[in-house]
């Protein structure tokens, strides 16, 4: 797993160790830069941590530039890596800016947060429930979530692949695992 | 022949219309002296204005400084003179240091032109901005990042939409005037391109049929429609207008011959003004008062 500190990116995109604080557009642009670069020197298939726990505070902005256009690079039709994201630290000093991006853009992502794993962003009532059935069970197919939802094998497996488009499931071996479940 | 410009006794974002009135029909290379002899008070938005009127002028205006010391003192705090000796021939006896008396100015008048100077200015309030907004306005920490983000966000409107630099003050005061609680305030002006000439340079714009600076000012504030053909541009504004919706803040944009404003119960502004005195480039002020408690009284949180 890889461990990108969003903070070190920062200083070393404006070459200055005052900063903290994550503002304005080219700013976002150049970190997610620099995040996309450190992704390819990763192998073809990767999960991320992408860690805001040294980051003051994020405007919305970046925050688009940031997390909106990179979930977006990786979840469209020819992404350059098969990449997944675990996003760490993330506080009420980020989640306005982040939760604004998501929202507008129809995104969601896995969010770690005193140990617990946790989905943000644009998900349907079943999707939200399928994705805290896989998280709870681990490897989980269509009829391991509709057994434990009682809901249709279709209406599961549907929601399993918006999931996966959404880049918070990992298809694994014809199953599925939640983007941070412990039992993955 | 100098035309002179009469600065109102309180320099408000509603009296600096008047200051506008008077220019209006000048030609920008008329000789005019701004005459802020009489001039007792400004707010942040009056004063980034001063700076930015002399920035649409082709010929050096010259400026008569407020005659009250406390008035001129505090202006200097703000740095007003500091910016003002490079943009106007300056009459009258003025504090030539800042000096470090008490201020109310969370952030000075600060140019903005690069994308490096937003990083210093959010950097210089956070830690106030926490004092004043806890402790004075005594709102939750959420509205702390908030007015950061926005702070941020409006002064990067300069940079992305203007075309050239712009000014930024935030200042805190108790506004016994209107509302009789204080008042947190971000002021951003500059004499750039205004919104109606950004939106008409997008590729993809298609004038309405009533095409002005207001409907302009609509499609950028209210509906969040920006220049650019990437859809996640225009949060900035979008974001400015809900953290003032949450806070029960106000939000004005003036842009050419129009205002704009998200208008609070504690207000009686209009929500549209046109046919306003023409000014270049784009103001925007944010105001966020002090909480209340449900009886009405300022909170004693």
């Amino acid at each position: 797993m890889n461990h990108i500190d969003i903070s070190s990116v920062l200083r070393q995109t404006l070459a200055c160790d005052l900063y903290s604080n994550l503002v304005t557009r080219s700013t976002g642009a150049a970190v997610r830069g620099q995040i996309e670069q450190l992704l390819s020197e990763s192998g073809a298939r990767a999960l991320t941590i992408i860690d805001f726990s040294q980051v003051s505070m994020i405007d919305f902005s970046c925050a688009d530039e940031v997390v909106a256009k990179l979930l977006l690079r990786y979840a469209a039709d020819d992404p350059p890596q098969d990449a997944y994201f675990l996003f760490r630290g993330v506080t009420e000093h980020h989640s306005d800016a982040i939760e604004a991006v998501l929202e507008r853009h129809g995104l969601a992502l896995a969010l770690e947060a005193d140990g617990e794993v946790s989905v943000i962003g644009v998900l349907s009532d079943d999707e939200r429930r399928t994705w805290n059935a896989a998280y709870r069970l681990g490897r989980v197919d269509a009829a391991d979530v509709a057994t434990e939802l009682d809901i249709a094998p279709d209406d599961a497996q549907r929601a399993l692949g918006a999931l996966c488009r959404l880049r918070v499931l990992m298809p694994v071996d014809g199953q599925y695992v939640a983007v941070g479940s412990p039992r993955g | 022949m100098t035309t002179v410009i009469t600065v109102p006794p309180s320099l408000d974002d509603h009296s600096f219309e008047q200051v506008l009135e008077q220019l209006a029909p000048l030609a920008p290379d008329a000789k005019i002296l701004v005459d802020a002899r009489h001039t007792r008070w400004s707010s942040p938005y009056g004063l980034t204005a001063l700076l930015t009127l002399a920035q649409t002028r082709t010929e050096r205006p010259a400026f008569a400084v407020p005659e009250l010391d406390d008035t001129a003192s505090y202006w200097a705090r703000a740095s007003f003179f500091h910016h003002a000796e490079s943009l106007y021939d300056l009459h009258g006896s003025y504090p030539k240091q800042r000096d470090a008396g008490e201020s109310n100015a969370l952030l000075e008048i600060t140019p903005i032109a690069r994308t490096d100077d937003i990083h210093k200015l959010v950097g210089r309030v956070q830690e106030r901005a926490k004092q004043i907004i806890q402790a004075e306005l005594k709102l939750e920490t959420k509205a702390i990042i908030g007015f950061t983000m926005t702070l941020s966000e409006v002064c990067q409107n300069i940079l992305e939409h203007a075309g050239q630099g712009g000014w930024v003050a935030v200042q805190s005061y108790r506004w016994t005037k209107r509302l009789g609680r204080r008042v947190v305030v971000i002021a951003v002006s500059d004499a750039g391109l205004g919104f109606r000439k950004s939106l008409e340079s997008s590729p993809g714009h298609l004038p309405s049929a009533r095409w002005d600076d207001a409907a302009a000012l609509e499609e950028a504030v209210i509906r969040g429609v920006s220049r650019f053909r990437d859809r996640s541009r225009g949060q900035g504004l979008a974001g400015a207008r809900s953290y003032v919706g949450r806070w029960n803040g106000k939000l004005s944009v003036r842009s050419g011959t129009a205002r704009i404003s998200i208008v609070p119960g504690w207000d009686d502004d209009v929500p549209l003004a046109e046919g306003l005195a023409p000014f270049p480039g784009a103001q925007v002020q944010v105001i966020i008062p002090e909480a209340v408690t449900a009886g009405g009284a300022p909170s004693e949180r």
